[in-house]
Order: C-alpha cells, then sequence, then structure tokens
C-alpha cells in the first residue's frame, strides 16, 4: 500500500528529484520536472493532513527498524500542518520562478537552480517531518546548505549576494553547531535520539547540568537559525540579495521550519513541565520577542530597498510567533502556528509584488515605484491587499494572527502586552503606506516605460493574495488545526 | 574536584578549548579564508565531544568475537561520521564563495567587502531617492 509509506515518500520525492534535475542541461525541463516534484509532495502533504487528522498520529519506522533505535518519522497536526505550509508555497513559487528566475540568474546556473530548490525543499520537509533529534540536525544542513547557495545565485545582479551568503553560511554553521552540541549533551544522559522517548527519559533528570546547559544549546542554536532578535543580522541581507523568487520562498518557508523546530524541542522534548521552560519564556523570549516588534519595524521604516524593508519586517514577525508561544497557553500557541501559516501566506505574497517589480523596474526600491499604481495596477493591488494583511486589518489572515495573540495577551492577565502588539501593528501601518504613497501619490517618471507583470507571476501572487483573504473571513479550517496542535504540544486534551 | 578526576576529563576540556578558540576566531579575524579555518576547528570539537561520549573504560570496538567483551558505544561515532560530511560540504561551500567574492570584490578582507557594500549602499540612498 502506497499510502502507508506517504511520510517517507514526502521527503525522498524531492531528493531523488534533486539531482536528476541537475542532469538537465535545459532550464526549461529542471523546471517542468520541479514543479510535477513540488505538486506530489504537496499532495502528499494533503494527504498525509487528511489522515493525520481523521486518526491522530502516524509513525513511519524507517527501514522498519523499531524506534528507538531506528529513525521514526512521526508526524501529528502539528508538523503535517507546517508540512502543507512548505510543500504549498513550494508550489506556489515555482511557476512564478520561472519568469523571474529567466531574468535574474545567469543562463548557465539556471537549471542548478532547480536543484538547489528540491534540495532544499527536502531539507525543510525533512525537519519538520523526523522524531529523530539527529536526524533532525541532518536535515537542516541540507536546507541550510542548499539556502547559501540559492542566497549567492543572487550575485548574478548584485555582488553583495556573495557576501550576504557567506554572512550567512557563517552564522547558520554556528547556530546548527549549538544544535548539535545540545543534542549531544541530551544523548549523553539518555542514550536516545528519538524526540519521543527522549522526552521520557528526561523526566526525573530536570535538575541536572548537563540537560540545562543543553537545553540552552538548543535553544540558541535554532534561535539563530529562525532569525530571533538580537540573531537576526544574517536575515536582512541574505533576504535583499537573494533572487526574487528565493526571497519568496525563504520568506515564507525556512523560518517556519525553525520555529516548528523550536516547538517542537520546547514542548515535546523538554515538555510543559520543565522547570527553566516558564523562566525563559518570561525572562528571555517575551523581551527579545518585544524588542523585535518593535526594534525590526522601526528600522524596517528607514528602509530604502523594499526587499530589505520586508526583510525586516520578517523579523518583526518571528517576534509575533515567539510572542505567541511565550504565553505557555493554548491560546498563545494556537496564535504562534495559525501565524505560521498566515505570515507564510503574506509574505509569500508581498515579496512576490517585489519580484515583480524587480522584473520590471531593474531594481525594487522607493524610487523605482514612483507611480507605479498607475503602471502595474494588478500588482501594486495586491501590495495593497498583502499590506493590510501584514497590518493585521480586519477579513485578512493577519487579523487573524493578531486576534488569537491579543486574546492570549488577555487571557493571561499582561493586558500591557495586548497595547504593545496593536501598537507594533501601527508601525506596520507606516512602512506600508510610505509604498502605498509612493506608487499611488506620486507621478511616475515621464519615461517610465514599466508595464504590468507577466501573467506567469501575476497569477500566483493573486493565488496567494485569495487566500490571504479567504481564510481571514473563513478562519474555521485553520484555527481548528492550530488549536489541535497547542493542545497536542501542551498536552491539554482536545 | 581531585587532579585525577580533572584528567579523566581531559578530553571534555580540549574541547572545550578548541570550541572556544573555534568562535573566537570566527569572531575576530576578518578574513574570510581564517574565519573559515575558525569555524572548521569549532566543528571539530564538537566531533571529539560525540567520540569521546562513545568511548567506554577498557571497551573494545564493538565486533562480536563470541567472547564476552565491554563495547565501545559506536553510535555517535556514526553519527559523527555524517557531521563530519556535513563540516566538509560547509567548508567547500564556504570556500567557493570566497573564491567568488575574492573574483568580485577583488578582496577577502571583512572590513573592505563592507566598505564597499555601504558605498553601494549609499549610492540608492542619496537624497533624490528618497520620496
Amino acid at each position: 500500500m502506497i499510502s502507508a509509506h506517504l511520510p517517507i515518500l514526502q521527503v525522498i520525492v524531492p531528493l531523488i528529484a534533486a539531482p536528476l534535475s541537475a542532469f538537465c542541461r535545459r532550464a526549461g525541463v529542471a523546471w517542468y520536472l520541479s514543479l510535477v516534484i513540488c505538486a506530489v509532495s504537496f499532495a502528499i502533504s494533503i494527504a498525509l493532513l487528511i489522515q493525520v487528522l481523521e486518526e491522530g498520529h502516524i509513525s513511519y519506522l524507517l527501514g522498519s527498524w523499531a524506534a528507538p533505535w531506528g529513525i521514526e518519522y512521526r508526524v501529528d497536526v502539528v508538523n503535517a500542518f507546517v508540512l502543507m505550509i512548505i510543500s504549498g508555497i513550494g508550489t506556489a513559487v515555482l511557476p512564478y520562478a520561472r519568469t523571474s528566475i529567466a531574468a535574474e540568474i545567469e543562463p548557465h546556473n539556471q537549471a542548478l537552480f532547480y536543484t538547489a530548490y528540491l534540495l532544499c525543499l527536502t531539507g525543510l520537509l525533512g525537519m519538520v517531518i523526523t522524531g529523530d533529534a539527529f536526524n533532525a540536525f541532518v536535515f537542516l544542513e541540507i536546507s541550510s546548505l542548499s539556502t547559501y547557495a540559492l542566497v549567492a545565485l543572487g550575485a548574478g545582479t548584485d555582488r553583495r549576494a556573495l557576501s550576504a551568503a557567506y554572512t550567512y553560511l557563517v552564522m547558520g554553521t554556528i547556530g546548527a553547531t549549538f544544535f548539535v552540541i545540545g543534542i549531544g549533551l541530551v544523548y549523553m544522559m539518555t542514550g536516545t535520539l528519538n524526540m519521543a522517548d527522549l522526552a521520557a527519559r528526561l523526566q526525573g533528570l530536570e535538575h541536572n547540568r548537563t540537560v540545562l546547559v543543553a537545553f540552552a544549546f538548543i535553544v540558541t542554536g535554532i534561535g539563530l537559525k529562525l532569525a530571533l532578535f538580537p540573531m537576526h543580522l544574517w536575515l536582512p541581507n541574505a533576504y535583499a540579495f537573494a533572487p526574487s523568487a528565493v526571497t519568496v520562498f525563504l520568506a515564507a518557508t525556512a523560518t517556519k521550519a525553525a520555529v516548528y523546530l523550536l516547538l517542537r524541542f520546547l514542548f515535546t522534548v523538554f515538555g510543559i513541565d520543565y522547570h527553566i521552560l516558564g523562566l525563559t519564556m518570561t525572562w528571555l523570549f517575551t523581551p527579545l520577542a518585544l524588542a523585535a516588534m518593535f526594534a525590526a519595524s522601526t528600522v524596517a521604516i528607514f528602509q530604502v530597498e523594499l526587499k530589505r524593508m520586508l526583510a525586516y519586517s520578517s523579523v518583526a514577525q518571528i517576534g509575533y510567533m515567539v510572542l505567541g508561544m511565550s504565553f505557555l497557553s493554548v491560546t498563545g500557541l494556537t496564535a504562534t502556528i495559525i501565524h505560521l501559516f498566515n505570515h507564510a501566506l503574506m509574505k509569500g505574497a508581498l515579496f512576490m509584488v517585489l519580484g515583480a517589480i524587480v522584473l520590471r523596474q531593474g531594481a525594487a526600491t522607493f524610487n523605482t515605484i514612483r507611480g507605479l499604481g498607475r503602471k502595474m495596477p494588478w500588482t501594486m493591488a495586491a501590495f495593497v491587499t498583502g499590506g493590510l494583511s501584514l497590518i493585521g486589518v480586519p477579513l485578512t489572515v493577519g487579523f487573524v494572527s493578531k486576534w488569537y495573540l491579543v486574546a492570549a495577551a488577555l487571557e493571561s492577565g499582561r493586558w500591557p502586552l495586548a497595547v504593545l502588539i496593536v501598537l507594533s501593528s501601527l508601525l506596520a501601518v507606516i512602512y506600508v503606506w510610505r509604498v502605498v504613497e509612493a506608487a499611488y501619490l506620486e507621478e511616475p517618471p515621464a519615461d517610465s516605460k514599466a508595464t504590468e507583470a507577466p501573467l506567469s507571476m501575476l497569477v500566483p501572487t493573486w493565488i496567494l493574495i485569495a487566500a490571504n483573504i479567504y481564510f481571514g473571513v473563513d478562519a474555521g479550517l485553520t484555527s481548528r488545526i492550530a488549536s489541535a496542535g497547542a493542545r497536542l504540544l501542551l498536552g491539554v486534551a482536545q | 574536584m581531585e587532579f585525577k578526576d580533572a584528567f579523566g576529563l581531559f578530553n571534555y576540556w580540549i574541547v572545550i578549548v578548541l570550541m572556544m578558540t573555534g568562535l573566537y576566531i570566527v569572531v575576530s579575524r576578518g578574513n574570510l579564508v581564517k574565519k573559515i579555518v575558525g569555524l572548521n576547528i569549532f566543528q571539530t570539537s564538537v566531533f571529539l565531544l560525540y567520540i569521546s561520549m562513545g568511548k567506554v573504560t577498557g571497551g573494545t570496538a564493538p565486533i562480536l568475537t563470541g567472547k564476552p567483551e565491554v563495547f565501545s558505544n559506536p553510535l555517535p561515532h556514526v553519527l559523527i561520521l555524517t557531521a563530519i560530511v556535513v563540516g566538509i560540504a560547509t567548508t567547500a561551500l564556504g570556500l567557493a564563495l570566497v573564491v567568488r567574492i575574492k573574483n568580485a570584490y577583488n578582496s577577502i578582507e571583512e572590513d573592505e567587502i563592507q566598505k564597499l557594500d555601504l558605498a553601494a549602499e549609499n549610492e540608492v540612498d542619496e537624497p533624490g531617492a528618497r520620496p
């Protein structure tokens, strides 16, 4: 039965397709292959999600080696949802990527782009689906290494992509190495790498100093990967100088997978009862999340390049996700998990708009978008809608996320945090308004030859925008999944 | 702690020394190749940490001979084979990036590259460019 092997197919299909696409000399062939593979991955992830919602968690033993000795792939509501986000965005980016990549990357590198893209997808899906701590590290490195290469491909248009990729490589490797040190230390104490088994064996070792150090290493290591303020320094340049399609993919998926890994380690491996968890949340995560929300949003306001502006905004949005988990409540974690999905939709769409502007204007700065509201009406309308979602206006997904966050803050009795969440949204109003002002209220330069973006780019953008609105109006499905995930992580009855 | 105990943890002391040396090189050196070397030393310390933890005192290599023997734990050693491969891939990719940076900037010194990047940024940032 093929359906019994869905968990491994989720990872192995893109993994096998990656070297195949490297053999394609022509970029077009590699593109078709990648599109088919990504669509298959997306279908598998949806099948997994449906199966998990109906039957609870799925445990898949690699090579039939019994867990905890063999590697176990364990799919539950939380990671099935994240798998669906990653493969869904991966599929949506590809139709868009073809035109964008053809314009931004040298021809001889275009086929290889799809190889790195599929490898990155494999790594992200693998680190989310696996139930084995060391396996998660290996997949984390597969996704990271291919991401560095993807970012460096931006060198075709701007050499700064190279130094951005280098910085990301150094910081990312330090983060991943910290993570693997932490895993080594818990292995030392428990003799197991299976996450569920780790959780059971860490009971009674709470006050062991080695486990405490492991906790610190794991949190810091993953913190670097998810760009938790102030460890976000690699992110703005990497997003700003990567090829546009890469930025869309990374902004919508890479940090999400890292947030998932953090959730998994904090709540499944160490567990809600771990004695310094509350301490970490109150004194580390809450202040850092608030700092991210305000500092990064403020920096975003003063950016000239739009990609970098949205990159800083991503750092701020990661702040919301971390703030959600810091409440340690079902509502808070629901906010985090639902924002993984919602943020992927809004940032994916917004970065797609910027990619379309880069294609037509050569760059996306406040100078090149003057008057584009008239020249590229559909593109800029997508930006406005996505921007409203980013701010959190009702009827968009951004509102749903903010709603749960504010509810969690009020529920925990920390109403000043609710006020701060709303205030930080106002900062988003400023930087989105700056774009609207330049695009709609200023005259286009007299010699402007800008035309509407091609359909291959507009359609994926508008699909994401439509999803922004659809899941904003009817958040029933996503919030049901997110709250089921939150209950699962916290060990609360459904 | 007695001298003997401290000596028994010799491997772990070396791990810490290598780890801190590596991190220090990454942070303090401006030369991009030296940074990669620092990163390598940092990763090597983790290899040593894993290999040390698998060792059982008096244990031999885990090959079944039929005689009752004490074996070292082979799993951390196998894990670290994977980590070594990851380390090599990272080094190769890092050095490849340095070659590209050298071609593009004609320098592999971090401060010079930053200066060039800053100049490029200011070009975009000129007063006329602001809305």
